[in-house]
């Protein structure tokens, strides 16, 4: 998932921060240019292993979505289940041509959501997701 | 209930699909809502100004209020009309902005008849009908006069059945109804009984130990006094001489003093059960249950409606032979075997490791969590909208995880509090083929969903 990329960018942008106080400034610039770069690697790190730890799988009747590395969450959703799907892309994902398929159940604390997929697996995983559904669908 | 069209103002012949209104007496029922509160006030002002000479003036006031309240209502009586015609029921309505509402009947979810104080001393009622899917499929008719409101709730839960609509509203047997007195009781030892009588015993201290402080803080506290009274009166009045009672097409569900309501749950639309037993309640053996039915009322104009209730009370207070006689009724039989979480969860929940457990069977799981208030929740398996299994930093160090079981509705939630890691990771797999064979089973059991062009079918 490129998600990780998107992310980056921002952190990418503290690094150069924290370089440029590194080398231009003097006495308390050099510390506060120190702390930055120092948080914005940290931030990077816990980025990769949140991006690291987003991933779906789809199976014959449902699909799977994990993520989560402190607090891990595992959701099993049946196609049958499914309302609708949703496809998302803002304006920084669109920049790296990424985009968020979410799927909706009716029941609300149903978190389905699959961010930072290419553009065209997110067309692919949602045409599949919606026929699939169309197959499966069950009444409330 | 006559079932051939007997001629009147707002009848309609027992197959007549064309358009009708609403009843010609609505705008009473809207303005004498609001009556006390404008009579209050224009009793107020004109206390204030009893001296000034402005007698005629307050009159003039009354009556413009009065107008302003009036035309509305009298205007959306002349602009909406309803239509149902076997299948779906049509509601028409606005003056400037046209807003017209198709409700299929094969997604309703239940059927309410309300019918506030004034409505049923001019003999109206209200129908209220929830349907599947998002806030903003609902369908409210008022008012119809009661003979044309039951009529059309026969047809529409018949229609809604697959019977012929003209089917004659099947007969209903009462399975319990809950008692004054133990309704009273249970509501003053509850939460915001025991408020209510902490202030009350606050006030009268007050009163007998320093009268002159009284009426100070009598003054800063009315608010907040009036507030907690409200809400215990409110709760005796709405479920006041409950009475629950089984027909063929659904439980009925009755209570109120002033407003009544009478509702309808249709069968297999529940989507879970929930029993809550307060600590106070316990020794008693008292417990109350509330179902979820998908799809909530929300009403546009909300000035016009009580506060919105997703979860219904099917059992205000009851005794756990009462309970378990309507668990029955609803969910059908089958008692799964409880499982309790092993024994280390007690480090992770510390209080509320007493009561935790949880199983499933082939239909139903059921889960209990809670220490205050020991909650045990029931959801069928066909109703679960997804799984999901949660474990935060603290489950992974004792190797516990929780499995949370998703439905339609908003207030129930089932969880596997601190469920061993293994066995949760293998209570995901089999709760989703269960749930699977649940749902094909009940497909079977009742043909497809036969509005598939309103699909996708929630």
């Amino acid at each position: 998932m490129r998600i990780f990329q998107a992310l980056a960018t921002g952190t990418v942008v503290g690094l150069a921060f924290g370089l440029a106080f590194c080398t231009l400034g003097s006495g308390p610039g050099i510390g506060a240019g120190g702390g930055i770069f120092l948080l914005a690697l940290l931030s990077l790190w816990f980025l990769h292993r949140r991006v690291r730890a987003w991933r779906y799988q789809e199976r014959d009747d449902d699909l799977l979505v994990g993520r989560g590395v402190l607090i891990r969450r595992l959701s099993v959703i049946p196609y049958g289940r499914m309302q609708y799907v949703e496809v998302t892309a803002g304006p920084i994902e669109r920049i790296f041509g990424l985009s968020t398929v979410r799927m909706h159940t009716a029941a609300f604390a149903s978190d389905a959501r699959v961010p930072g997929l290419e553009s065209a697996e997110a067309v692919r995983l949602r045409d599949q997701l919606a026929a699939l559904g169309e197959a499966r669908a069950a009444g409330l | 209930m006559t079932l051939d069209g007997s001629p009147g103002a707002t009848d309609s012949g027992p197959r007549s699909d064309e358009w009708q209104r609403l009843h010609p007496l609505t705008p009473i029922v809207y303005v004498s809502r609001l009556a006390l509160t404008i009579g209050i006030a224009l009793a107020l002002t004109g206390l204030d100004r009893r001296n000034s000479a402005g007698g005629v003036s307050e009159l003039v006031v009354g009556a413009v209020v009065t107008v302003l309240i009036v035309i509305p209502a009298i205007v959306s009586v002349l602009v909406t009309r309803w239509r149902f015609d076997g299948e779906v029921l049509s509601i028409t309505t606005g003056l400037l902005r046209r807003d017209s509402r198709q409700l299929p009947v094969a997604r309703i979810q239940a059927v309410d008849l309300v019918q506030p104080l004034v409505a049923r001393m001019l003999g109206l009622a209200e129908l209220r009908i929830r349907l599947a899917g998002a806030s903003g499929t609902r369908g409210r008719l008022a008012f119809l006069t009661e003979q044309d409101a039951a009529r059309l709730r026969a047809r529409l839960l018949a229609a809604h059945h697959g019977l012929d609509q003209e089917t004659p509203e099947p007969g209903e047997w009462r399975i319990l109804s809950v008692p004054v007195g133990r309704l009273i009781a249970s509501v003053a030892i509850s939460d915001i009984g025991l408020l209510a009588l902490a202030l009350a015993a606050a006030t009268t201290s007050i009163a007998l130990v320093a009268p002159q402080f009284l009426a100070g803080i009598l003054g800063s506290a009315a608010p907040n006094l009036f507030a907690v009274g409200q809400a215990v009166v409110r709760r005796i009045f709405s479920e006041f001489g409950f009475t629950a009672a089984e027909a063929p097409d659904g439980l009925r569900v009755r209570s109120g003093l002033l407003q009544t309501t009478a509702e309808t749950i249709p069968r297999g639309r529940v989507q879970a059960v929930r029993q809550v037993e307060p600590l106070l309640w316990r020794p008693l053996g008292w417990r109350r249950l509330e179902v979820d039915v998908a799809g909530g009322v929300s009403n546009r104009r909300g000035r016009h409606r009580s506060s919105a209730r997703v979860t219904k009370t099917l059992l205000p207070v009851g005794s756990a032979q009462q309970a378990n006689l309507l668990l029955s009724r609803v969910l059908g039989v089958g008692a799964p075997v409880l499982t309790r979480p092993p024994h280390r969860a007690i480090y992770k929940a510390p209080l509320g490791y007493h009561f935790l457990a949880a199983g499933h069977d082939q239909v139903h799981a059921v889960t209990v969590n809670g220490r205050l208030r020991k909650t045990t929740a029931w959801v069928p398996l066909e109703k679960v909208q997804s799984v999901r299994r949660v474990q935060g930093p603290i489950q992974r160090r004792l190797r516990l995880a929780s499995v949370h079981l998703d439905t339609a509705g908003r207030r129930v939630h089932a969880i596997f509090r601190d469920r061993d890691s293994t066995e949760s990771a293998r209570l995901m797999e089999t709760l989703a083929v269960l749930g699977r064979a649940a749902r094909t089973r009940d497909l079977r059991a009742t043909g497809p969903p036969p509005h598939p062009g309103v699909a996708p079918v929630p």
